[in-house]
């Protein structure tokens, strides 16, 4: 049996609610994105309730702690396929064990959880460490992204404290949105790219005229902070692999 | 500022700061409440890595090169023919708000070369953390260098302004450091620290009574040790290191391997490779005595007064002490199993939870991260293999080595393998 959901987390959640009232024995989730009929098995598509998705999910806050949320969370943030199903069976898991069930990392989906939950802190982590903001002509630091997860609701607190002063938008170029921060709130935006900019790297003359000033100091500074005799590439990709040099002012030819 | 001169002193000033490792931006408690810029991350941030491998968080430069005293080890000292440059408060302060903003750094290492006196340095530095605090409303990290021999009073005001403070010892013993560095003796060192220290257990004590008492050096304190300049054993170095962190509540103690910069025939000559892998096994022991639970006397002492270099020394300690081996996963205690190579801090969590539900097996202890490989020498798990014999340390140390991808070991192999 195959119960299929729309890859929305309400949608995963209501999946839950739908087994536990027909108890269907073994059931495995797919989203309607990846699921492809198969010929001796049969499907059931769940149709997203926020009333029920809303009893799980309250249910889950009081079979869970804070930490265990937020794994939960973050495994669904990854949009992995095979995340989705054993989201699914971890609920169902949790709800018919005591509560601390989630300590027992012998389990299957226990421990898929907090493998998965692990990818995604750190891709949130890489891009609170790697994204470079650029100073724009009208006063926006900008920068364009595509992380590896959907990790932009999980960084958005981090920037919005840290820069507090200034205007700042963070784009996921792969997933088509964007955080803006106004000086007071942080807002969801979409921006439709004029043809010919480059959504990356913006042209100079779109840049605040002294972001080549210090973009320069620091690829300089990046050079300086080198010892040669001590150099080591492999220690040095295995920290910033190549994929996020695209990012990285200083790794960007001058 | 003409932009060729300030490009030209940072490459001067960088470069002369890069030989203090410490980069670490963590433990800083400071939020950004008043709409400034800067909220620091309690566990810090890596924002990039030199090509040596070396992370960067900080932008980490001296206000000057000039300095008065003549240390034999140290990159600025009077008598090296190197270009000197000093930046003035504001450009410092320039920097690092522009350099922050970008999400370039986390923030400020700030250290100098001496010139004039130790309480005219001082002063400037203070000044640097007080322009950006007050003026700036910047809240993001700040390392700052304690002047050995800046008054009390300076010291004290930098510390509210400061994350973490830092003074080096340099040379691991008294003996290395008065070869190399007449001028200079540990006391220099202790004294500040100690200072330093005082003050922070102060504003703790009355953080219990009083609401609001300002921040002191949040952060803590650290210092830095040189390796490799002069012949002290590995013993030396971390007995010297466990005195400290325990004296002066040191957050860290860093190792630096010795990079030549000199041809003084006291020193290793120019050219000799920075002692790495020493380097490694000597932060792999402080990870042991801060995180495992080791006593620098278990790991090191009269009969091993060096580090192995082929093993690490966790490894090294178990294989010296198999009669505490095998342990068995599924009963022994949390600090046991910390003990076992192949085991980190993390897995040995996971497993003292996970046994809860049940006996621990071989493919569960593998999900888990145990590496396995290492491990299996050391433990009896619900299904381990039963074995015959046991094996003696030494012949486990062949098998671990035998098996050994590390890239030290391809280099320093000349015994052929037999079978």
């Amino acid at each position: 049996m195959t119960y299929i959901f729309d890859g929305s987390l309400p949608g995963l959640l209501t999946a839950v609610f739908e087994w536990f009232e027909r108890k269907p024995g073994t059931v495995s989730l797919k989203s309607i994105e990846t699921f492809q009929p198969e010929a001796f098995s049969e499907s059931f598509t769940v149709v997203t309730n926020s009333d029920k998705a809303d009893r799980v999910w309250k249910g889950l806050q009081g079979k869970l702690k804070k930490d265990w949320l937020r794994k939960f969370y973050c495994a669904y943030l990854s949009e992995i396929p095979e995340a989705f199903d054993h989201l699914f069976q971890f609920t169902i898991y949790v709800f018919q064990n005591e509560k601390g069930a989630e300590n027992n990392y012998g389990n299957a989906h226990v421990i898929a959880l907090a493998k998965y939950a692990k990818s995604v802190e750190r891709e949130k982590h890489r891009m609170e460490a790697f994204i470079r903001f650029q100073h724009t002509a009208d006063g926006i630091f900008y920068t364009g992204v595509d992380p590896d997860f959907n990790v932009l609701p999980l960084i958005s607190n981090h920037f919005k404290n840290r820069y507090a002063d200034q205007q700042w938008i963070i784009y996921d170029l792969k997933r088509k949105y964007g955080l803006h921060y106004n000086l007071s709130t942080v807002e969801e935006i979409t921006i439709d790219f004029a043809v010919g900019v480059n959504s990356k790297n913006p042209e100079a003359i779109l840049l605040n005229e002294k972001e080549e000033l210090y973009s320069v100091l620091w690829k300089d500074y990046f050079k300086s902070a080198n010892i040669v005799a001590r150099k080591n590439t492999k220690l040095h990709i295995r920290h910033v692999p190549k994929r996020y040099w695209k990012y990285l002012t200083e790794k960007q030819l001058s | 500022m003409s932009f060729d001169r300030i490009r030209e002193k940072l490459n001067i000033l960088a470069d002369a700061a890069k030989y203090d490792v410490s980069c670490s931006s963590s433990g800083g408690t400071r939020k950004n409440d008043n709409k400034g810029l800067g909220d620091s991350h309690s566990s810090g941030i890596c924002h990039t890595y030199t090509e040596d491998g070396r992370c960067v968080s900080l932008l980490k430069i001296l206000l000057t090169n000039h300095c008065i005293y003549d240390c034999l080890f140290c990159v600025s000292r009077k008598s090296n023919d190197v270009k000197r440059a000093a930046f003035t408060v504001d450009e410092v302060v320039e920097l690092t708000m522009n350099f922050y903003r970008r999400n370039y750094i986390e923030g400020l290492f700030l250290s100098s070369g001496i010139f004039k006196n130790a309480d005219f340095t001082m002063e400037r530095l203070l000044l640097v953390c007080k322009k950006l605090r007050l003026e700036q409303k910047y809240n993001g990290y700040i390392h700052l260098k304690t002047i050995p021999g800046a008054s009390d009073e300076l010291i004290k005001e930098a510390g509210l302004y400061a994350d973490r403070m830092s003074i080096n010892l340099e040379m691991p013993t008294e003996a290395g450091l008065k070869l190399l560095a007449p001028e200079k003796s540990h006391q220099d060192v202790i004294k500040p620290l100690a200072f330093v220290q005082q003050n922070i257990t102060q504003f703790a004590a009355d953080k219990k009574l009083i609401k609001h008492v300002p921040k002191f050096v949040p952060a803590g304190q650290s210092t830095q040790m040189v390796i490799g300049a002069t012949p002290e054993s590995d013993k030396d170095i971390m007995y010297t290191a466990n005195a400290f962190y325990k004296n002066f509540s040191l957050k860290r103690v860093y190792y630096s391997g010795y990079v030549p910069i000199s041809n003084d025939s006291r020193m290793p000559v120019l050219g000799t490779q920075p002692p790495l892998l020493r380097e490694n096994r000597l932060y792999q022991t402080d990870w042991l005595m801060r995180f495992y639970g080791f006593k620098v006397q278990e790991i090191l002492n009269d009969a091993n007064p060096n580090l192995d270099v082929d093993i690490d020394p966790k490894l090294s300690w178990a294989i010296r002490n198999m009669q505490h081996f095998p342990v068995d996963i599924n009963k022994a205690d949390y600090k046991m199993i910390l003990r076992i190579p192949g085991i980190g801090v993390m897995s040995a969590q996971k497993i003292v939870q996970a046994r809860k539900f049940g006996k621990l097996r071989i493919d569960q202890l593998k999900k888990i991260g145990v590496a396995y490989n290492r491990a299996k020498h050391f433990i009896t798990c619900a299904d381990s293999p039963y074995q015959l014999r046991d094996y003696q340390g030494t012949q486990i140390k062949a098998f671990i080595l035998a098996e050994s991808q590390s890239k030290y070991l391809k280099t320093d192999s000349n015994q052929l393998i037999l079978f």
